[in-house]
């Protein structure tokens, strides 16, 4: 309990298996980052936890709080508390921030129950300062036109305001220069709590050197083959993935 | 549960008129039976106690009804499906419009507050006529704007009791030989709005009408005929809806709209009808000198419909617009668009067009755009934009612009989009349900325009667009 858990995830697309015999777990209060070469399985392990049905899942176990959700639909996982940041989030022409974040914020309410406007709005701009976030943003459909920092920050945004229990955030340090970087982070750094855990997904080290992990694993070929602090992510970026290859992969093949 | 696509979509169509679709047993007093004779119309005529050149009108409208082919330019194949004569085409209790909801018979009274049409008038509403089949039921429309000279009635008793206003214009705008359909209109009609609205007088509330259905096997012909005099304002809108019935039904209107020198009116339209109806309604405007016309058009509900708004822009400076929705779910087809004529220098339309098209729904663009070569400085934008969802969907877009004259500009935007099953993972990842997202990504699409809408009915239409869009994804 308290925990996400992964147990034993093998997931394939079109036969090929991406994710072996995956196993993780993240405490509530911690944060992990999960590190690796590209072409490893690191993106989708983010969406088949977020329950994207382009993944054949072959067995295993997600289990949020004890729970597992693998199989439910993107919305009832999304209700559970899982919220995914997404590395290419997606344009949705018309539908204004503001809105949107207002829909999602609505559909976790029972029916009958509405949102209380001025303090929603309250929040929200509270929440935009603190982003750095322009409030004529609000207004502006979501993504659309958007420069990566702003899909980055608006993320953020989102993560916040929605309030979840487990924060898996997909490469959100790609496309940032070091200004949005730092504010995106100061973000994440804000909602570092003893009830939720951050499941942070990055090919760089240079994001958790404002966001600093409690542990960092390294993913290589569809599981995690070697873990440690934070002080691991530093000898990744100076020793390359080759490293990881020599020194774990083989070891262990 | 359902377990196919077209299980699921069928649901939707059902859901979509769940508000419309009751009825209550038929009880009329006039029925002219069914099918479509000389007698018909003569029974027609009798019924409303019509002096003879409205008699006449409408028996010569009748020959060339019979004369004329079904459109065939335009045409749908569905159209073979309507069969004349087993339509009834007047059908009402003998009633005299009530101006209070009291005298209203129970069931009407009944049918038209489950519509919330009562709620809606004492809102925002300048006045209302609410038409039961044949027949309006009730007709009232604020004191103050009596006084200032404003006529709201319905068509007979406008060309009875106003000829010297009507006459002049009836028919003008839509000539009885427009179509095939202006021409059963002609023949047929009972029913609609005509009003006129004197010079310089501006209504800042809204007047409107409601078609209502109730019987089956049946054709609705209302025919409405609004005059703006100089500088006059008037924005009128009209909702519609009928219960879902076996066999198909028939609504075919004709409305003319006169806007002279200065006048502007602004014409809104809610088509919500059940997946039985074909309506095939022709709608035409003309603007005199610095006179504006605007359509907003907004077509959700029908088995077929047809419809091509249009300005005449007559007068120097004239203005027209068109503005239109359409939501084609499974089995239904929503052939709409808008119709230009430039007649005069300096005169601009703007035509924009967003179609949806779900499962085997079928949205279809037609539009054309006429200037003349002697003419200048004429503008014409035109944009049509067509959000697919899911595969089956089909949309076609029919562009006809002309444009002859050396300092006239056109411009044309065309687009189709679809909502990809990306963008539907991302918003159920914030927690909306797949019908949800979809309802907020269609809403997004229309959402420009809505804003163009007075604000009762864009609640009113983002309503039915969610309801449309639940549980519509296979």
């Amino acid at each position: 309990m308290n925990t996400l858990e992964i147990k034993n995830l093998n997931v394939s697309i079109d036969g090929q298996a991406i994710l072996k015999e995956f196993n993780l777990t993240v405490p509530k209060g911690e944060v992990h980052a999960l590190m690796g070469p590209n072409g490893t399985g690191k993106s989708t392990l983010a969406k088949v936890m977020a329950g994207h049905e382009d993944y054949t899942v072959e067995s295993g176990e997600i289990l949020l709080d004890g729970v597992n959700i693998l199989g439910e639909a993107p919305d009832v996982i999304a209700k559970a508390g899982l919220f995914l940041a997404f590395q290419y989030p997606l344009e949705i022409p018309g539908v204004s921030i503001a809105n949107f974040i207002r829909a999602s914020r609505q559909a976790r309410l029972p029916e009958g129950e509405d949102i209380n406007a001025v303090e929603y709005y309250k929040e929200l701009y509270a929440k935009m300062d603190a982003l750095q976030m322009d409030r004529k943003f609000t207004a502006r459909s979501l993504n659309e036109g958007f420069s990566g920092g702003e899909k980055k920050r608006c993320e953020i945004l989102q993560m916040s305001m929605l309030n979840p229990k487990y924060c898996v955030m997909d490469e959100t340090d790609s496309g940032l220069d070091i200004d949005a970087l730092r504010i995106v982070s100061e973000g994440v750094n804000m909602m570092r709590s003893e009830d939720r855990a951050f499941l942070i997904i990055t090919h760089y080290q240079r994001l958790l050197d404002y966001i600093v992990p409690d542990v960092v694993h390294v993913m290589f070929d569809g599981r995690i083959v070697h873990s440690g602090d934070a002080e691991l992510a530093k000898e990744l970026e100076s020793k390359g993935y080759d490293w990881v290859k020599e020194a774990f992969v083989t070891a262990t093949a | 549960m359902p377990n196919t696509d077209t299980e699921i979509q069928n649901e939707a169509i059902n859901v979509d008129t769940e508000k419309g679709n009751f009825k209550y047993p038929e009880d009329y007093a006039y029925d002219a039976g069914t099918g479509l004779t000389e007698d018909t119309i003569r029974y027609i005529s009798n019924v409303k106690n019509e002096d003879p050149w409205i008699l006449d009108f409408r028996l010569k409208a009748l020959e060339i009804f019979e004369k004329k082919p079904m459109p065939t330019k335009w045409a749908d194949k569905d159209l073979e499906n309507i069969h004349f004569d087993k339509i009834r085409y007047y059908l009402s209790k003998g009633q005299v419009p009530a101006r209070s909801w009291d005298d209203v018979p129970d069931d009407v009274k009944e049918t038209f507050e489950r519509l919330g049409i009562p709620e809606q008038e004492r809102k925002f509403l300048a006045g209302v006529e609410a038409q039961f089949d044949s027949e309006a039921s009730y007709s009232r429309m604020k004191e103050d704007l009596e006084k200032e000279g404003v006529i709201f009635v319905g068509s007979t008793e406008g060309l009875m009791k106003y000829p010297e206003i009507f006459k002049p214009y009836f028919g003008k705008v839509i000539p009885t030989s427009d179509n095939k359909f202006s021409a059963l209109n002609s023949a047929t009609f009972s029913g609609g709005s005509f009003i006129y609205v004197p010079k310089g007088v501006k209504l800042k509330q809204p007047l409107q009408a409601y078609f209502r259905i109730n019987a089956e096997n049946f054709g609705q012909f209302e025919r409405t005929l609004i005059i703006a005099d100089e500088g006059a304002e008037i924005t009128y809108m009209e909702g519609c809806t009928a219960p879902k019935f076996e066999t198909a039904t028939l609504h075919s209107a004709v409305v003319e709209l006169v806007a002279l020198k200065g006048a502007k009116i602004q014409y809104i339209t809610v088509q919500n009808w059940s997946s039985n109806v074909f309506n095939l309604v022709t709608k035409r405007g003309m603007a005199d000198e610095g006179a504006e016309v605007k359509w907003i058009d907004c077509n959700i509900g029908s088995r077929l419909t047809m419809k091509y708004p249009g300005v005449v822009l007559k007068g120097k400076g004239a203005r027209g617009e068109v503005l239109s929705i359409a939501l084609a779910n499974d089995g239904q087809h929503q052939d709409t668009g808008a119709k230009m004529m430039h007649l005069a220098d300096n005169t601009t339309s703007n035509i924009i067009s967003k179609s949806i098209s779900i499962g085997k729904g079928r949205s279809t663009y037609r539009g054309q755009v006429h200037m003349p070569k002697h003419l200048k400085n004429c503008k014409n934008n035109t944009e049509c934009d067509a959000l697919l969802i899911n595969t089956n969907s089909r949309t076609d877009t029919y562009p006809a612009i002309t444009t002859r004259g050396e300092n006239n500009t056109v411009q044309h935007e065309a687009s189709v989009s679809k909502v990809s099953a990306e963008q539907i993972f991302y918003m159920m990842q914030r927690g909306l349900n797949e019908g949800e997202a979809m309802s907020l990504a269609v809403n997004g699409f229309v959402n420009e325009l809505m804003k163009a809408f007075p604000m009762e009915y864009s609640v009113e239409l983002k309503r039915l667009i969610d309801m449309e869009m639940e549980g519509s994804v296979g």
